[in-house]
């Protein structure tokens, strides 16, 4: 310790406002912690590789013969459904990573630190764009290698930027959950019986006009059916149409909703 | 809408900055149980302060409340002036907190989390960088430094807690148990750097079960019971106000009992007692006499093993104060 002395408390100035530059200064720091958190425990990567790799081949083996006569005239139903379900379960994992951050000590220090308060939160879900990048780019390259072939380049590209926007924003929900659960086993319990009907009674793995009537009602209020159908627009017309501008829409609504749910709550355990 | 009170608590409400913390009837409740319970506190700006009581009296509900970790039920507090409440973010720039638990990141390595927290802090990378190495050598851990913490001990992961709260000087530092469970060396380390501190102007305020840590730091003691504060002043006078302090001398032959008896009592002139064959002791009201009594004995041939003085112990404060029998966790 130097021996000069701290400055007094009546000499300094004081704000009791944090700045947007502090806010997003802080959350990058956060997401610098996340990003070394993984790389220490790369297991944590596990369900965006080795579940599109996977998901991409089994699916095409097992039902592309059934469903499209062929695996090949599978992959442009298959291959936007298996994007945005593994999208959908790597925000899930958001949740549970949160409520197992939040249990340890460290939060303490963050809650009393002078920091945005949000930053705790918007650092791990930062991160998370890493994980949904590969899961959507091993997904891509899966896809490539079995035979699918996208209509252009800046079709992917938005196909891809849309994946990984709609998930960040799905995963505040999960976020908001992994705040309120009292433990991890109940944000996956919960997040887990929310992810199986959301992926499976979509328009992910099968065209919805095969199915029974009062499903198709379901399926049509399925959020991510839209996110399915907009990505297969682009990547299989190269269009941008109807469902891409409500899959944008209906993830801001829910980053609206749950953000400042989920702060709410994270401040009153706080 | 606080127009009225304002004026009326002008001087309070004044960024008083003679008081580092200031509590008024603080409350917490928890349930049914009232953890602190009109709490009125006053820690000058300077200084070691400690809180004192058994486990569960509620010290630490109090550095949580002060500390912005949780909202007071009633009551008010102030950190240098500014409200725990409303002021949150002005108090937290004036707060570090070391807590019981280690609030650190298990999986990253020492020099990372002193890396994160500077940065948090406002630092530019390259001093966050640079702090985190100074602190990790002065707190003995560089050959750790890149380590993750798991593969600290216990006493490691406390030193480095306690950096972490270090990385910008805080006015006030708060210290929830500093010490519990230290083996002794790391214990003085630990006091050492409380007291250097101290010295470049930050005022701390610890908690401690230890009665021995409190007299040896702290300025003022409170002592907390079952939510209350049961006493408050320095631990010198804590004492005072128990007893007296007591001259112990280890004669190094009983045969000198009787003589000794006597000239202890002519020159102390208060009634000394033996619990041993070969021990006196006796009540000390004036340290002067006993160099006069030192003298006689010495020219009344007399030799003695071992002069020793015991001041009272605050466990003893404790025990006339609230009348438990013993503390938890009391060392000795």
């Amino acid at each position: 310790m130097s021996a000069q002395k701290i400055i007094p408390p009546e000499e300094r100035d004081l704000k009791n406002r944090i700045s947007l530059r502090t806010t997003v200064v802080n959350s990058l720091t956060m997401a610098y912690r996340s990003l070394l958190l993984i790389r220490r425990t790369p297991q944590q990567l596990f369900d965006v590789t080795i579940q599109p790799i996977l998901f991409t081949g089994m699916f095409a083996f097992l039902f592309g013969g059934a469903i499209s006569g062929s695996v090949q005239g599978y992959l442009p139903i298959i291959i936007p459904g298996i994007l945005a379900t593994t999208a959908l379960t790597a925000s899930i994992a958001t949740g549970v990573q949160l409520r197992e951050d939040m249990d340890k000590g460290v939060f303490n220090r963050f809650k009393s630190m002078p920091i945005a308060r949000i930053a705790p939160l918007m650092g791990p879900l930062l991160a998370d764009l890493v994980r949904y990048a590969i899961a959507t780019g091993l997904t891509f390259g899966i896809g490539y290698l079995l035979g699918f072939r996208w209509a252009n380049s800046l079709a992917v590209l938005t196909a891809a930027i849309l994946v990984i926007y709609a998930a960040w924003c799905v995963g505040w929900i999960f976020a908001f959950l992994g705040t309120v659960a009292p433990t991890t086993q109940v944000v996956s319990g919960i997040s887990n019986a929310i992810l199986f009907p959301l992926a499976f009674l979509s328009g992910a793995f099968v065209p919805t006009k095969t199915l029974p009537s009062w499903l198709q009602d379901f399926v049509n209020i399925n959020p991510l059916t839209y996110i399915v159908s907009a990505v297969r627009q682009l990547l299989n017309q190269g269009t941008i149409g109807n469902d891409f501008w409500l899959s944008i829409v209906g993830s801001a609504a829910v980053v609206v909703i749950f953000v400042p749910l989920t702060l709410r709550f994270y401040m009153r355990k706080a | 809408m606080l127009q009225g009170l304002e004026t009326q608590d002008s001087n309070y409400d004044k960024k008083n900055t003679a008081f580092a913390a200031e509590t008024r009837d603080l409350v917490k409740v928890y349930g049914q149980n009232r953890a602190v319970d009109n709490v009125n506190l006053s820690i000058p700006n300077g200084g070691i302060y400690a809180l004192l009581g058994p486990n569960g009296a509620g010290k630490t509900t109090i550095i949580n409340m002060l500390a912005t970790l949780i909202k007071p039920d009633g009551g008010s507090a102030k950190i240098f002036g500014h409200d725990v409440r409303t002021e949150t973010h002005v108090v937290r720039q004036l707060i570090s907190v070391t807590g019981q638990s280690a609030a650190v990141d298990e999986k990253l390595s020492g020099y990372e989390n002193l890396t994160i927290f500077g940065l948090l802090l406002g630092l530019s990378r390259s001093a966050a960088n640079r702090r985190a190495k100074e602190l990790l050598e002065q707190f003995e851990l560089a050959d750790s430094a890149n380590k993750t913490l798991e593969k600290y001990s216990g006493g490691m992961r406390r030193k480095l807690d306690l950096a972490a709260s270090l990385i910008v000087q805080a006015p006030l530092i708060f210290l929830d148990e500093p010490t519990t469970g230290l083996d002794p060396r790391t214990r003085i380390q630990m006091w050492n750097i409380i007291k250097r501190l101290v010295k470049t102007g930050s005022t701390i305020l610890l908690t401690t079960q230890y009665l021995e840590e409190a007299d040896q730091l702290a300025d003022r003691v409170a002592v907390i019971d079952h939510g209350h504060v049961v006493a408050e002043d320095t631990p010198h006078k804590l004492k005072a106000a128990i007893g007296k302090a007591t001259l112990r001398l280890e004669l190094a032959s009983e045969k000198d009992l009787n003589e000794t008896m006597r000239i202890t009592e002519k020159m102390l002139g208060t009634k000394p007692s033996n619990p041993e064959p070969a021990l006196v002791t006796a009540p000390m009201a004036n340290p002067d006499s006993v160099t006069d009594l030192l003298i006689a004995l010495r020219e009344g041939s007399i030799r003695l093993a071992a002069v020793s003085v015991l001041e009272p112990t605050l466990d003893e404060v404790f025990l006339a104060l609230t009348g438990t029998p013993k503390l938890e966790g009391v060392g000795q």
